[in-house]
């Protein structure tokens, strides 16, 4: 069957589906990190919470009314979380965020039962993308192929964003040394908050558009949520191509370490991840030097 | 223009600073002086709002800065010039330069991206070269020229000679010494005492974080006592 050409196509689409979800979310906590110092385990649960929004409001808008509404209904809660939460604890160290996130994701899970219920909830794909297309001598479906597509387009804008505008340049300048973006002028805690409500943005419309291909449960942020950080460890925190890089190749090893080497999948990111803290501790496309 | 009255500071539980009483008079160029360790950089971090005051006061043209974030007490008009020089390493020279020159352009007469290229026509080589490929000396001329295009009212430079070559000392002296004529005023911590002592228009020396000594270039100069006491020179 590894002679076949459609099986690489096939796998790779799977792969490249992957990549563009966890970039998806992996891009809002690495530069939310890179930015403010803040390790938000929370990001997966509101990655559920865009899954579930979206769900639920596809019955009366459809799926496009999910699509847009999840991602601003993430952010509102983003927007929330950082004036009662993260702008306090900003300086409050890595301990005390990491224990106060980590508990909001329970909350998270908690608060998604007694909404949504224990069952799974599912969501359909839209109209427009049903049916499957022939790609290179195998079929795949086209919902599939748009979310290669929109994470695509969202790593063009963002690194767009990033290299060509005044406000990337902030951005940029802030992860390399906030107290120093601050010293020049630069409202480095609009510029915190901004970021953190995008980033959650981001995270709920990956959760949009996770939700007609996974099946929608209370525990989706806490199974993504190890994967991400796993794409932002190996590319190194707070970059945005080693979110891209990252994403790629935890994708790519996960989706072919499951046909290829199935009985060594489970650990194969983890080696190597566990070679990458080894070899290159700070990722392979650190942000700073 | 710039007072400290008894100000403390320090990090976290390490005081640094014990009761600081200082003045920075407008147009003049104001030294400290001091050992390693004595409080001169602590004493700018706390200008800056980098650190916080535990004790007195920091004001700035008779209102209270002691308190505020660095991005507010940059907005009124203070420049800093870090010992680390701090480019953003992840941007152009161009784009250092822009983020500051964005936010403080000032219409008639103030500082402009060509004006600071003809101050350090050595910057205007490297616009395009990333802020991790500049030599020691071409970092703390674009630190200087980025303080500048904030158009401040008042410049300060922690160490701007340290690690630099003999020659490019001479030069950063001249610039600033050009600056000092064009009425600009500067706070200047400096460990090179010929350089210090040759730009100042007043000295003050620290130790132990507070004041020790308080007067003029010339009277340091012929003051050995206070040279060796204080500064070992």
């Amino acid at each position: 069957m590894s002679t076949d050409l459609g099986f690489w196509v096939l796998q790779m689409l799977n792969a490249l589906q992957l990549s563009m979800l966890l970039f998806l979310l992996s891009v809002g906590l690495t530069v939310i990190f890179g930015l403010m110092h803040f390790v938000n385990l929370a990001h997966g649960s509101l990655y559920a919470f865009g899954a579930y929004v979206a769900a639920s409001l596809s019955g009366a808008f459809g799926y496009w009314g999910g699509f847009v509404l999840a991602p601003l209904a993430v952010a509102a809660l983003g927007a929330v979380l950082y004036f009662t939460l993260i702008r306090s604890m900003r300086r409050a160290g890595p301990m005390a965020q990491v224990l106060v996130t980590f508990g909001l994701i329970f909350v998270a899970v908690d608060a998604t039962r007694l909404i949504w219920g224990d069952l799974p909830m599912g969501s359909a794909v839209p109209k427009t993308f049903e049916g499957q297309l022939a790609l290179l001598g195998v079929q795949y479906p086209i919902y599939r192929l748009f979310i290669i597509g929109l994470g695509l387009t969202v790593l063009a804008a963002l690194t767009l964003v990033l290299s060509r505008t005044q406000i990337g340049a902030m951005i940029r300048a802030g992860v390399d040394n906030d107290q120093m973006a601050a010293c020049l002028g630069i409202n480095v805690e609009r510029m915190f908050m901004s970021v953190f409500v995008l980033g959650c943005a981001l995270a709920g419309l990956a959760g949009a558009v996770a939700a007609p291909v996974l099946s929608v449960t209370p525990d989706m942020g806490l199974q993504i949520l190890i994967p991400t950080l796993i794409v932002i460890v190996i590319g190194g925190l707070g970059s945005l191509k080693g979110a891209v890089v990252g994403s790629l190749i935890f994708g790519f090893v996960q989706t072919f370490g499951a046909v290829l080497l199935p009985t060594l999948n489970s650990v194969l990111i983890y080696a190597l991840l566990a070679a990458v803290l080894v070899i290159r501790p700070e990722g392979l496309l650190p942000a700073k030097g | 223009m710039l007072d400290l009255a008894d100000l403390s500071s320090g990090y976290g539980e390490t005081q640094v600073l014990h009761g600081l009483t200082l003045r920075a008079e407008p147009g003049r160029v104001l030294a400290i002086l001091g050992r390693n360790g004595a409080g001169k950089s602590t004493t700018l971090k706390t200008i800056m709002g980098l650190l916080p005051a535990k004790g007195g006061s920091v004001s700035f043209d008779g209102k209270t800065i002691s308190g505020m974030t660095p991005f507010d007490i940059a907005k009124l008009g203070i420049a800093y010039v870090p010992e680390t020089r701090d480019i953003f390493r992840s941007l152009s020279v161009r784009e250092n330069l822009d983020l500051a020159a964005r936010r403080f352009a000032c219409p008639d007469g103030g500082w402009t991206v060509a004006r600071v290229i003809e101050l350090f026509p050595r910057l205007g080589e490297r616009l395009n070269n990333g802020g991790d490929q500049l030599s020691g000396g071409e970092a703390q001329m674009l630190a200087i020229a980025r303080g500048l295009l904030m158009n401040p009212r008042l410049l300060i430079l922690d160490e701007p000679t340290e690690g630099l070559a003999p020659i490019i000392v001479k030069l950063i002296h001249d610039k600033l010494a050009d600056l000092k004529h064009q009425g600009l005023s500067m706070v200047l911590v400096e460990q090179n005492f010929g350089f210090a002592t040759s730009l100042a228009d007043d000295v003050v020396v620290v130790s132990r974080g507070q004041v020790v000594w308080q007067g003029s270039p010339a009277a340091i100069r012929a003051n050995k006592e206070v040279q060796h006491r204080w500064l070992g020179v």
